[in-house]
């Protein structure tokens, strides 16, 4: 039900990213959500892939830091209002965001957005109970 | 104007007759009052009647600064603590300081040297003198202002810092010589500039500049922006703060005030003494101290020692500009750094292995800028950004704390600095100086 996110260090000079990306390319890995957390002089790209162990792998036999970090993907319909009622029910119980993104695609027609959030478990735990759908994978 | 043309002009024979037997009655001195001299004597197999002539100093054994901090606070004084009337610590920052202590004696010798310092940049009577070192434990500020003093100059004690009411003071005040730190100047400059202030319309005629490494390029950009001339000196605090030597009208070469600290040139590694003209590490006796006297004071700088015939008159040997040192210590902002007290920092922060680099560079506002490169490493690294700015502020105010200087933290790569021999390159400085 966790799925895993691979956070890579990246200083903010030019090609860094793209080293990734030619890296990953090279690897034949799937991509199905980036993002990347910026400040003035660093960045932290976030990425989830299809295959997590072989792209951190791979990332850090090309020197890279790179780490794994367990997130929750919520399958929601394509429709107004669908993040809202996540949001509406994270906090009614206390769900600590940290942060959240888009994934690249729809699943089934449906969109996932992937939340890293304070106590995974219980964020979990709460999707299910309110009869929402976590992803256990792409 | 010559300060004193008898002991600067004097025949050298002349002052040889008077270096030695200031350094025979020094080393009888602190054989007979110093514990830590007498040990080292006896190791050493001399006693001070083996020094007959001048050249025999080299039976002597070294000082390090190392021995200045073991012997810390008192350890090293030669007088009862009571005759003391002035101590001053070295700016160091590697914990324990080093003690300087003045007797009544000492203190008219460094008003003495630093009043032919002045001299030698052109200072008379009549100038006023606008001090900008720091005053306080710093040698700098009060060397100067003692100096100042001693010659009969106007003297604005204004100390560094505040640059608006300096160039304020400058105007309003007339200031004819500058003295401070040669980035300092070029810092001043740039304020002038904002605050519409044109040094063409200022008194100022020299600049002494000192207590931090710079070049003939350097000194080519302060007279033409501060339009004065520029005089290098040289101190430091172990052998008495700034007064050491200075240049003089020639510009090629710094004066040595050699009746006081007789200076040697050595080869670092084998610690033989170099002949005149070779290059090497500055040694240095305080021959006519009382209070902390020191004997063959290793200063770790590296430079030359010449006499020839100076157009100025003067007959005291002459000491290139310092062309490095031989060990990696840093002079940023004036404070002396090593690159290990550095790692001892990164160390103790345990997120931390210490992969780093300093970098030091010269930016807009002709201060030394510091940038701390560390590589990113597994243990510490997150996929939050407010983490990892967490761990730059703890190593940021760590490095404050332990060095007292501003520097900025900068988060690398892991295998991005660049390794020559698997080793790290610790330091780039980029300043050009």
């Amino acid at each position: 039900m966790k799925v895993k996110q691979i956070s890579v260090f990246l200083e903010n000079k030019n090609g860094r990213l793209s080293e990734v990306t030619r890296i990953l390319a090279e690897g034949e890995i799937s991509l199905r959500a980036m993002t990347i957390a910026d400040t003035a002089d660093f960045g932290i790209l976030r990425i989830i892939a299809e295959q997590p162990d072989k792209c951190l792998e791979l990332l850090q036999q090309n020197n890279f830091t790179a780490r794994v970090t367990e997130v929750i993907g919520v399958r929601l319909d394509d429709r107004p209002g669908a993040l809202h009622d996540v949001m509406q029910v994270f906090e009614d119980n206390k769900v600590n965001i940290e942060y959240l993104y888009s994934t690249l695609m729809l699943m089934d027609d449906k969109v996932v957005i992937m939340f890293k959030v304070e106590d995974i478990d219980h964020g979990l735990d709460i999707i299910k109970k309110n009869g929402m759908e976590a992803i256990t994978a792409f | 104007m010559i300060w004193n043309k008898s002991a600067e002009c004097d025949n050298r024979d002349d002052r040889k007759v008077q270096q030695l037997y200031s350094l025979k009655k020094l080393v009888r001195h602190v054989y007979e009052t110093i514990p830590f001299y007498k040990k080292k004597f006896d190791e050493a197999g001399v006693t001070p009647d083996d020094i007959k002539t001048l050249a025999d100093i080299s039976k002597l054994p070294f000082t390090t600064k190392d021995e200045l901090r073991d012997t810390y606070p008192y350890g090293l004084l030669a007088c009862d603590k009571k005759d003391i009337v002035e101590i001053h610590t070295s700016s160091g920052t590697t914990g324990t300081p080093v003690l300087a202590a003045y007797t009544k004696n000492d203190m008219d010798m460094w008003a003495e040297v630093m009043a032919r310092c002045l001299c030698m940049a052109g200072a008379t009577p009549e100038d006023v003198v606008q001090n900008g070192y720091g005053y306080g434990m710093f040698t700098g500020g009060l060397g100067v202002h003692y100096g100042s003093h001693k010659l009969g100059c106007h003297t604005i004690p204004v100390s560094s810092g505040n640059t608006r009411r300096q160039l304020m003071m400058m105007r309003d005040f007339k200031s004819t010589i500058l003295t401070c730190t040669p980035s300092y100047s070029l810092y001043m400059a740039e304020a002038a500039k904002e605050m519409g202030i044109d040094f063409k319309d200022l008194s100022l005629k020299s600049g002494i500049f000192g207590a931090e490494p710079w070049s003939d390029n350097m000194r080519k950009e302060i007279e033409e922006k501060l339009n004065l001339q520029a005089y290098d000196i040289y101190g430091l605090t172990e052998i008495v703060g700034p007064g050491v030597s200075n240049e003089c009208e020639a510009h090629n070469g710094l004066h040595v005030n050699e009746d006081h600290f007789f200076p040697e040139i050595i080869d670092p590694k084998t610690g033989e003494v170099l002949p005149e003209g070779e290059k090497g590490e500055l040694v240095f006796t305080t021959i006519t101290r009382e209070g902390t006297p020191i004997i063959r004071y290793r200063t770790r700088d590296i430079t030359w020692l010449w006499h020839d015939d100076c157009p100025c008159g003067r007959t005291t040997v002459k000491m290139h500009r310092l062309l490095g040192r031989t060990d990696d210590m840093l002079i940023l902002r004036g404070v002396n750094v090593f690159p290990s007290q550095i790692e001892n920092v990164l160390m103790r922060i345990e997120e931390t292995e210490p992969h780093y680099q300093i970098v030091v560079d010269r930016g807009d506002t002709h201060l030394d800028e510091v940038e701390l490169h560390v590589e990113v490493e597994p243990s510490f690294f997150s996929d939050e950004t407010r983490n990892l700015e967490k761990i730059k502020e703890k190593i940021a105010a760590e490095i404050k704390q332990e060095l007292g200087i501003a520097v900025i933290i900068k988060l690398v790569e892991p295998k991005s600095i660049a390794r020559s021999e698997g080793k790290a390159k610790r330091v780039v400085d980029k300043r050009t100086l």
